[in-house]
C-alpha cells in the first residue's frame, strides 16, 4: 500500500468541498496530478493544490491508496465522499460528510467530525475517536435511503438524528446521542453505551437498538415485551425488550409481524 | 432577421411527404423560405439528419404540483446540479429539473414545443410563472376540467353551452390550451374519500357520472372548435384490468366527429396509454393490454393517444388523481403530498422506481413500446414518458433507441430479473418492427401538432411554417453498428433553431431564443347565466375574490401567442 499525505497549508477563506480527497481519485497518480484534482471553495472552482501539500503517491488502485490527512480541516467536507477501497486517516477535526455514500475501506477520524458523516453508507468502516455530529449513517434530506451496510464506531458522543432511515449495518456509539435516533429505520443496529434522550426509533418499522445507559423519555410507540438475556461484543447480560413503534406499518414475516427491537440494559 | 440555409442534410418531413430525401431548408425572418440569398448562413447537414423541431404533446413541466415534488424531493437534485456554463443559468433535478433546465434540456434533443399537461385554474399563475422562467420552448398549459363543479353542474343536465361557455372563459382568464381531463369525477370522489373506477361510478352529491362528463366535455369543446381535442387521462388508471375501463372511455367518442379550422381529426386523445393498457386480475397475473387498446384505436380515427413510455428510473409520480396517488403511497411506502384545489381539481405526488428486478415494471416498460410498434397509424400515436410519471423526458432518446432497434430492446429484455414474465405476459419478444425515421417523424413532430391543431404552424418543414428546426448527427445512409449511437445522436442535436433564431449549436445552447405562451382565445355569444353562476361561486365558495383570479399581464404571460377561435357564430 502506497500513502499519499496531505498538509493543510493555506486555509481556505470559505469552506472546501472537497469530494476528491478519496483514495478512488487518488489512485494511479503522483503528487502533482493530485494536486491538480478539482475542489470548489464556495462556489470557485480551484484545485486541491491551492490549500494541501502533497507528498508520496497513490498506489495503483484505490484498495492500494492510503491518504493521511494532516493540519487544520475544519473547514474542510466530503474527505472520503463515495470510497469504495483503501484508507484514510484524518488526523484533525473535520467538517460535514465524511465517508457520505462510502461503500468499502476504512476512515479512521482522530478529532471529531460535524453531521452528516456516512450518509447512505453501504459499507466500510468508519472509526471516530471524538464526537460525531447530527444525522451520522442517515439519509440525505428528503431522502429514504439511509445506511445500508458497514460499521461506525464512536468513541465519544454523537448528536441527533443517528441512523435515520437506516437499513443495514451496525453504529456503535461508547458515549451519549441526542434525539431521534434510528427514526423511521427499516433494518441495522445501532448500540449506544451511554445515555440517551427522547423519540428513540420513532415511525422505526425494523431493526435493532440496544441502550446501556438511560432514556429520557421512553417512545410512546414502544411497548413492553418481557425481559431477554442478549450477547453484545461477547458479554451477556439482561435486557429490558420493547418492540415498536406500533403507530406505524409493519410487515410480515412466516406470517409473524416484525417489529422494531428497543433493549435497554437492566 | 437573419436568413439561414441548412445544407444537404436527409430531410424527414411527413407534412410534405419528405421521406429521406437530401434537401436544403431555407430560412427567413422567423419562417421557412423556399430559397433565401446568398449571404445566409450555411449550416452542413451532409450525412445528418434533418426534421422540424419536436412537438411535446403532454408532459408536467410548470405549475404548483411540479413544484411541490421539487420542493419535497431534495434529493432529486443531490448529483444532478449543473453549474452556469456560457448562456446556460445553473439547473438540477433529474425527475423535476429546474424550469431553466427544462428548456435547455428539451432545446438541446431538438424540442422546440411543449405543453404542460395538468392546469389547475386556480392556479394558473403559478403554472405562467414556471412558464415564462422556462427558456426557449413554446409552451401551452392545459387547464383540468373533469372534477370542476360548474362543469359537474352544467353537464348533469347536460347543458352543452353553458359548459362552452364557461371553457371560453376559463381558458382565457387561465391562458389555457386546451380541455384537459383527469379522473373524471373520480378526483372530486376522492374528496368524499371515495372514487369513480368505472365510467358509470357515480360521483358523489353531484349525482352524473364520468361517462357523462366525458361526452358532454366532448361536445362543449366540438361546439366551440378548440385547436385540440379533448384530452384524457381516464378512470381506474394503473390497476391491473383497467383496459376495460379505458375501451368504456373510448366508445364514448364513438359517432363523434372533430369541427375546427386548425385541420384537427381526432374528438379525443388518451393520454400516458400505457398506464390504461393493463390486463389481468392482480399484481401477480398482470399483463398487457396493449393489443386490445391499439386494435380499438387502429379502427377508431377519431381518437390519437400517446403512450407513457416507462424509461426504468427512479422519477417522481405527480398527477391531479389525487386518488391514484394515495393507492400508490399505500404500494411502496414512499412519501406522498396531496392537496384539494377547491371547486376545481386536487393532486398527489409520490416518488416511484420503475426496478428492471421487479416484474411489473418490466412489463410496463414493454407495454409502452408495444403500442407504439402495434400502433398501425403514427400520426395518431405520440411518444411521451408522461414526464416524469413514467420516467424524466430527458430519456426520449433512449425509448426511441428502444423503437428503432430490435437489438436494444432484446439487450434490455435480457438484463431484467424475470425475463420470462416480460415474455409470457406481453408480446414485446415476438415484435420485430423497427420504428423508421420517417415514423418517429410522425410520432414526435407531425402528428402531436396536429392533434394540437398546430399543424400548419410547427411540426413541419413547408414554407411558411415556423423555422423550428433539428438536426441531429444521425446518417441514416450507414448501418446503424451499434443501438447506442441512436441515444447518443438524438440525446443532443449539431443545431436547432426555434421560430428562425439557432438556439443549439452542437449540443450547446448558444440563445434562449423567443419563447412563446401558446393560448386560445375562444369567442362566444354573450351568457349571462354563466356570468352569474361564476359571480355567484367566487361570493359563496371560493376563498380569493374573482378579481385576483386571471392570470393577466406581462409579468405571467409576457410574449402570448393566442390561437383564435370564433364560436359566436353557432
Ligand atoms: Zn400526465
Amino acid at each position: 500500500m502506497e500513502t499519499v499525505t496531505i498538509t493543510m497549508k493555506n486555509l481556505p477563506a470559505l469552506y472546501l468541498e472537497a469530494d476528491t480527497i478519496t483514495p478512488d481519485s487518488f489512485a494511479g497518480k503522483t503528487a502533482a496530478q493530485i494536486a491538480e484534482l478539482p475542489v470548489y471553495e464556495g462556489n470557485v472552482a480551484t484545485t486541491l493544490g491551492k490549500y494541501f501539500e502533497i507528498n508520496g503517491g497513490a498506489g495503483a488502485t484505490a484498495a492500494d491508496t492510503k491518504i493521511i490527512v494532516k493540519g487544520d480541516v475544519r473547514k474542510v467536507k466530503y474527505l472520503g465522499f463515495k470510497m469504495s477501497a483503501g484508507e484514510m486517516v484524518i488526523e484533525g477535526s473535520t467538517d460535514l460528510y465524511v465517508g457520505a455514500w462510502m461503500t468499502g475501506g476504512k476512515i479512521l477520524a482522530k478529532g471529531n467530525v460535524e453531521g452528516f458523516a456516512a450518509t447512505a453508507m453501504k459499507g466500510g468502516e468508519l472509526t471516530i475517536e471524538g464526537n460525531a455530529g447530527n444525522y451520522l449513517g442517515a439519509a440525505y434530506r428528503g431522502d429514504w435511503r439511509g445506511m445500508s451496510g458497514g460499521k461506525i464506531l464512536v468513541k465519544g458522543n454523537a448528536g441527533s438524528d443517528v441512523g435515520m432511515y437506516m437499513t443495514g449495518g451496525e453504529i456503535v456509539i461508547n458515549g451519549n446521542v441526542d434525539v431521534h435516533l434510528m427514526t423511521h429505520a427499516e433494518g441495522g443496529k445501532t448500540i449506544v453505551k451511554g445515555n440517551t434522550q427522547s423519540k428513540l426509533g420513532g415511525q422505526m418499522v425494523d431493526g435493532t437498538i440496544i441502550i446501556y445507559g438511560s432514556i429520557e423519555t421512553m417512545t410512546p410507540g414502544f411497548k413492553p415485551n418481557g425481559e431477554v438475556e442478549l450477547e453484545v461484543d461477547g458479554v451477556k447480560g439482561k435486557f429490558a425488550h420493547f418492540i415498536g413503534d406500533m403507530g406505524e406499518r409493519h410487515k410480515k414475516k412466516k406470517g409473524a409481524v416484525v417489529y422494531a427491537n428497543l433493549y435497554k440494559k437492566i | 432577421m437573419s436568413e439561414y440555409i441548412i445544407k444537404n442534410g436527409n430531410v424527414f418531413d411527413p407534412v410534405q411527404g419528405i421521406k429521406g430525401d437530401k434537401k436544403d431548408i431555407a430560412i427567413k425572418d422567423g419562417k421557412i423560405v423556399d430559397k433565401v440569398g446568398s449571404g445566409a448562413k450555411v449550416i452542413d447537414a451532409s450525412g445528418k439528419t434533418v426534421m422540424a423541431g419536436a412537438v411535446e404533446i403532454h408532459a408536467h413541466i410548470a405549475g404548483p404540483k411540479v413544484n411541490l415534488g421539487r420542493i419535497y424531493r431534495p434529493e432529486d437534485k443531490l448529483f444532478s446540479c449543473t453549474p452556469t456554463k456560457g448562456m446556460e443559468r445553473m439547473g438540477g433535478g433529474a425527475s423535476i429539473p429546474t424550469t431553466f433546465k427544462t428548456g435547455y434540456e428539451y432545446a438541446k434533443m431538438g424540442y422546440t414545443t411543449a405543453m404542460e399537461a395538468a392546469m389547475p385554474p386556480m392556479f394558473a399563475k403559478h403554472v405562467h410563472e414556471e412558464i415564462r422562467d422556462t427558456p426557449i420552448i413554446d409552451e401551452g398549459a392545459f387547464p383540468v376540467f373533469g372534477n370542476n363543479w360548474f362543469v359537474l353542474e352544467y353537464l348533469k343536465n347536460h347543458e352543452i353551452e353553458n359548459t362552452a361557455a364557461y371553457i371560453a372563459w376559463m381558458l382565457r382568464v387561465t391562458k389555457g390550451y386546451a380541455v384537459k381531463v383527469v379522473n373524471p369525477g373520480g378526483t372530486e370522489a376522492w374528496a368524499w374519500g371515495l372514487n369513480c373506477l368505472s365510467v358509470n361510478d357515480p360521483v358523489p352529491y353531484f349525482d352524473i357520472t364520468p361517462a357523462e362528463i366525458v361526452k358532454g366535455l366532448i361536445e362543449a369543446n366540438e361546439y366551440l372548435g378548440l385547436p385540440h381535442s379533448m384530452h384524457i387521462h381516464p378512470n381506474n388508471l394503473g390497476n391491473p384490468g383497467c383496459y376495460q375501463t379505458t375501451l368504456d372511455t373510448l366508445r364514448l367518442a364513438e359517432g363523434m366527429k372533430a369541427n375546427n379550422k386548425f385541420g384537427r381529426e381526432s374528438v379525443m386523445h388518451l393520454t400516458h396509454s400505457q398506464f390504461h393498457a393493463y390486463k389481468g386480475t392482480n399484481w401477480g397475473d398482470f399483463e398487457s393490454g396493449a393489443k386490445e387498446i391499439t386494435d380499438y384505436v387502429n379502427k377508431n380515427k377519431n381518437i390519437t393517444i400517446d403512450t407513457g413510455n416507462v424509461t426504468l428510473d427512479e422519477t417522481t409520480t405527480m398527477t391531479a388523481d389525487g386518488p391514484f396517488e394515495h393507492h400508490l403511497t399505500g404500494l411502496n411506502n414512499l412519501k406522498w403530498a396531496n392537496c384539494d384545489v377547491e371547486l376545481e381539481t386536487a393532486a398527489g405526488v409520490v416518488p416511484y422506481i420503475y426496478s428492471p428486478n421487479i416484474s411489473v415494471c418490466a412489463i410496463q416498460w414493454a407495454i409502452g413500446l408495444e403500442i407504439p410498434l402495434m400502433m398501425k397509424d403514427p400520426m395518431r400515436c405520440y411518444i411521451t414518458t408522461d414526464h416524469p410519471n413514467a420516467g424524466p423526458f430527458t430519456r426520449y432518446p433512449r425509448v426511441i433507441k428502444w423503437l428503432m432497434s430490435t437489438k436494444a430492446r432484446e439487450t434490455q429484455i435480457n438484463a431484467f430479473k424475470h425475463k420470462d414474465k416480460v415474455l409470457s405476459q406481453t408480446s414485446i419478444g415476438s415484435l420485430d418492427k423497427e420504428l423508421s425515421l420517417y415514423e418517429l417523424a410522425q410520432m414526435t413532430r407531425a402528428g402531436p401538432a396536429k392533434s394540437l391543431g398546430l399543424g400548419g404552424m410547427c411540426g413541419g418543414l413547408k414554407p411558411g411554417m415556423d423555422a423550428d428546426v433539428a438536426v441531429y448527427n444521425f446518417n441514416p445512409d450507414k448501418p446503424v453498428a451499434d443501438p447506442e449511437d441512436i441515444e447518443k445522436a438524438f440525446s443532443r442535436c449539431a443545431a436547432v433553431f426555434k421560430s428562425g433564431v439557432q438556439v443549439v449549436s452542437n449540443g450547446e445552447i448558444v440563445s434562449t431564443g423567443n419563447k412563446r405562451t401558446l393560448w386560445v382565445n375562444a369567442k362566444v355569444n354573450d351568457n349571462p347565466q354563466v356570468m352569474r353562476d361564476i359571480n355567484e361561486k367566487f361570493l359563496k365558495y371560493y376563498s380569493i375574490t374573482q378579481a385576483n383570479y386571471e392570470a393577466l399581464g406581462h409579468h405571467f404571460v409576457p410574449n402570448p401567442y393566442a390561437l383564435e377561435v370564433d364560436a359566436t357564430h353557432v
